[in-house]
């Protein structure tokens, strides 16, 4: 770089200049002037739910007041962090297998029209199976233990990340291909070094939308038969008419749920540093 | 061919491997015809084209939108087969994608994820050149088109221009015999693809390859090329070969200037005026 800024035709800065990350206090600033919209909004979603606990417009017993609710969090922190923890694992274990068995379908289904043909349709049926419907057979079949939540996780994560893979394995530009060729790649290099990375950024977008699914397929499982998980928590404040304890397991999960999602958008920074920059705006003057 | 004579006066070390006069021609097209299927009607793109382009040769390729200039390109490039005829490479039969092309694209087609380098090198690693030989050519490439400075920049932070250098740079590194180009500056704005053609001229006559530029612009034809192919509208067909009759080293301003320059572009453009004449 050091050679280019000693020629400064305009092109040759710019290119250079874009290469610079931005200093640490800027970064902050970006952050802060991103984040600031959503943060109001939740603070008057707050405010208006203080409001209705307050003057309890609706009785306490069915609308628990915020404060109610953080009480519950503080005064059984063991217990609920015991079962945010289970229904964690289940998550993770069976995102993690969704991504595996998804991205390894995604490419036998690209490399061959056979295998496509057999196994779309499949995929189609066990996507339009309602999940909650097969639950129980899961719970007949696998007991209460972790399993049957896991496969529901894996089954209801599984294909956002099967029909992005396959989008962005298909997305590839054919000019790249039939350069390729004139290149005498054989296909599995063409796949390495073209196809698969160019497929990344479709597959993190699925991966962003299967994280979550990942959260509700886990809780799906522990209503239908679990003894701890948040889906058992809830349940267990339901029979109760707990429901401050029902809104405190409610809130944590979907705290679950955003601090996965924020972690899969933080991994894709990290790995496609490339595809940040080319959404980045100042890239596309 | 006057230039002939001029092309051998060049010192450029990729000179010595054009072979003598009466050697097999660099490419042959021989009697080519491309016809499509479609579900509706049977399209032919290219009827009958018959083309002999010598070593070392800048061969342009004009003619209206539709009427199979990159069809003619994918077809000596090995990419597309023909339905009826031959295409000949170095003398011999084309039947697959060849190896002993470059291709450049009118779109750079670079790998997002790669620096302008790594863009490069890609070229080396899908071929297999020892990691230290492809460096030093990429090296030298770089320093040619004028990208030095540019090896770390990743694509999205070049201009159209550098990316269609590191594009041609890709294409020359295992400096293939011969080079084809497929309007590689029809997306770049008129004064870079000035600079671009006066780049192109230069690096042709140090590389000493034989080009098949494939371009819109009569100027951008008229000033690289030996030769020019003027084609009718689909189905394709020659219409006429116009001999630019320039020496191969060619100063912008004072060849544009040229009546020899004028003469063939006044000719070129008379030619697609008659043709597209009888849409």
């Amino acid at each position: 770089m050091k050679s280019a800024l000693s020629t400064p035709t305009p092109a040759r800065t710019a290119g250079v200049a874009l290469r610079q990350r931005p200093g640490l206090g800027r970064r902050t600033a970006d952050l802060a002037e991103k984040s600031w919209r959503p943060l109001a909004l939740l603070l008057v979603c707050f405010g208006a739910w203080w409001l209705i606990a307050a003057t309890e417009t609706v009785e306490s017993y069915l609308v628990p007041s915020p404060g109610a609710t953080l009480d519950v969090i503080l005064d059984k922190p063991g217990y609920l962090w015991q079962h945010s923890w289970v229904t964690t694992y289940e998550t993770l274990i069976g995102f993690v297998l969704a991504v595996a068995v998804g991205i390894v379908s995604a490419v036998l289904m690209v490399a061959s029209t056979t295998v496509e043909k057999t196994l779309y349709p499949i995929l189609l049926f066990a996507q339009v199976v309602p999940k909650i419907a097969i639950a129980p057979l899961f719970v007949v079949w696998l007991g209460f233990g972790v399993t049957p939540k896991i496969l529901i996780a894996v089954l209801i994560a599984f294909f956002p990340v099967v029909i992005s893979m396959v989008t962005g394995l298909k997305a590839v530009d054919p000019e790249m291909l039939q350069l390729s060729a004139t290149m005498g790649a054989r296909p599995w290099q063409t796949f390495l070094k073209i196809r698969f990375p160019a497929s990344l950024p479709h597959l993190f977008s699925g991966l962003k939308v299967a994280v979550t699914l990942a959260v509700t397929g886990a809780v799906v499982g522990e209503f239908v038969g679990a003894d701890e998980g948040l889906g058992y928590v809830i349940l267990q404040a339901n029979g109760n008419l707990d429901t401050p304890m029902l809104f405190a397991g409610l809130l944590v999960m979907s705290l679950i749920g955003v601090v996965l999602f924020v972690l899969v958008e933080i991994a894709e920074k990290l790995l496609l540093p490339w595809h940040a920059g080319r959404r980045d705006p100042a890239a596309t003057y | 061919m006057p230039e002939d004579a001029a092309l051998k006066d060049g010192t450029a070390p990729g000179r010595d491997v054009v072979p003598a006069p009466a050697a097999v021609p660099a490419v042959r097209v021989d009697g080519v015809a491309v016809r499509f299927r479609t579900k509706k009607k049977d399209v032919t793109a290219l009827r009958e084209v018959s083309l002999d382009i010598a070593a070392g040769e800048f061969v342009a390729i004009v003619g209206p939108s539709g009427c199979g200039k990159s069809t003619l390109l994918k077809l000596v490039a090995g990419l597309l087969a023909p339905s009826s005829g031959d295409v000949l490479l170095g003398g011999e039969r084309v039947r697959g994608p060849r190896r002993d092309i470059g291709y450049v694209f009118q779109r750079a087609a670079l790998l997002d994820w790669r620096s302008a380098r790594r863009n490069i090198l890609l070229q080396a690693e899908m071929r297999k050149i020892p990691g230290e030989r492809a460096r030093a050519r990429a090296d030298e490439l770089i320093r040619m088109t004028g990208l030095d400075g540019f090896e770390d920049a990743y694509p999205h932070e070049l201009s159209g221009g550098m990316q269609q250098r590191v594009a041609l740079c890709r294409a020359l590194l295992h400096e293939p015999p011969v080079l084809l180009m497929d309007e590689p500056f029809g997306a770049l704005d008129a004064l870079t693809r000035e600079q671009m053609n006066v780049e192109l001229n230069r690096i042709w006559r140090e590389t000493g390859t034989t080009v098949i530029l494939v371009t819109h612009s009569i100027a951008e034809a008229a000033y690289l090329a030996d030769r020019v192919v003027v084609m009718s509208p689909r189905p394709g067909a020659v219409t006429e070969i116009v001999d630019v009759g320039l020496p191969a080293e060619r100063a912008y301003a004072a060849t544009l200037a040229s009546p020899e320059f004028r003469a063939a572009t006044g000719r070129i453009r008379e030619l697609l005026g008659a043709v597209s004449a009888h849409d």
